[in-house]
């Protein structure tokens, strides 16, 4: 699934510039712990969390993430922003809670 | 690949996270561009980024020196700041001396040094209290 397939399919806000939004999915990681991030997750996983600064996309990028969800309405910094924009990885925003939106996604990715 | 050897440099300052993630993602390039076998970059770039992070969270400045020929890639940092008392200690998953400000930007789990040791294929970490610490990161890249 792409990210844009998934943004329609939830109704994800796209925060960012609309670039990288063809990235697929290849699965997904819920954690606020930028180390255990970097640690575990795999390229194409959608990182869902509430860090809104730039060092979420440093570590996207490094990953190769598919894209970062941030839950419960948090906004990202301008920088973090920024660099999302230069990355092309997309930062997509929800009112969910992490729990729902994980959930959510994980039953769209295993159907 | 090329058979010259590559010497790259980079400044690191204390505290200045915005700035972090810069030489991991050039290091990337670079070994992308040699074609290094591409989980060896990966591992590479975690274990980077990570003792990148530490001396930003930790140390005034460093330096880190980054050496690839054809066989590895040798990353040494070194910084100056309160160095480490007990390496034994830092390197339990889950210790941390991090400040609360570095915990609520999701650093400072006490994750950072198991990922370097579990990232890199030789992890040698010195350290003077009150001078420095120096960690030398060695990825081969054909085992």
């Amino acid at each position: 699934m792409t990210v844009s397939e998934l943004v329609t399919k939830l109704g994800l806000n796209v925060l960012s510039d609309e670039t990288g939004l063809e990235r697929q999915i290849t699965g997904g990681y819920t954690s606020d712990l930028l180390s255990d991030v970097m640690g575990h997750a795999n390229a194409g996983k959608i990182w869902i969390t509430l860090q809104t600064h730039k060092n979420v996309m440093a570590i996207a990028s490094l990953k190769e993430l598919a894209a970062v969800v941030l839950v419960k309405g948090y906004q990202p910094e301008a920088d973090m922003l920024a660099q999302s924009n230069i990355e092309e990885i997309p930062v997509l925003g929800t009112a969910e809670e992490a729990f729902e939106i994980s959930g959510q996604i994980y039953k769209l990715l295993n159907d | 690949m090329t058979t010259e050897k590559m010497h790259f440099e980079y400044p690191v300052e204390g505290g200045n996270f915005s700035a972090a993630g810069f030489p991991s993602s050039q290091v990337k390039k670079t070994l992308k561009q040699l074609n290094v076998d591409g989980n060896v970059i990966k591992r590479t770039v975690v274990a980077l980024y990570e003792a990148e992070v530490n001396i930003v969270a930790h140390a005034f400045k460093g330096v880190i020196a980054v050496d690839i020929d054809t066989e590895k890639i040798h990353i040494r940092l070194t910084d100056e700041g309160p160095g480490i008392p007990d390496i034994k200690k830092a390197m339990e998953i889950g210790y941390s001396t991090a400040t609360p400000e570095v915990r609520e930007m999701g650093f400072g789990a006490g994750m950072g040094l198991s990922n370097m040791k579990t990232n890199a294929d030789s992890l040698v970490i010195t350290s003077e209290v009150g001078k420095g610490t120096i960690v030398e990161i060695i990825n081969y890249f054909h085992k």
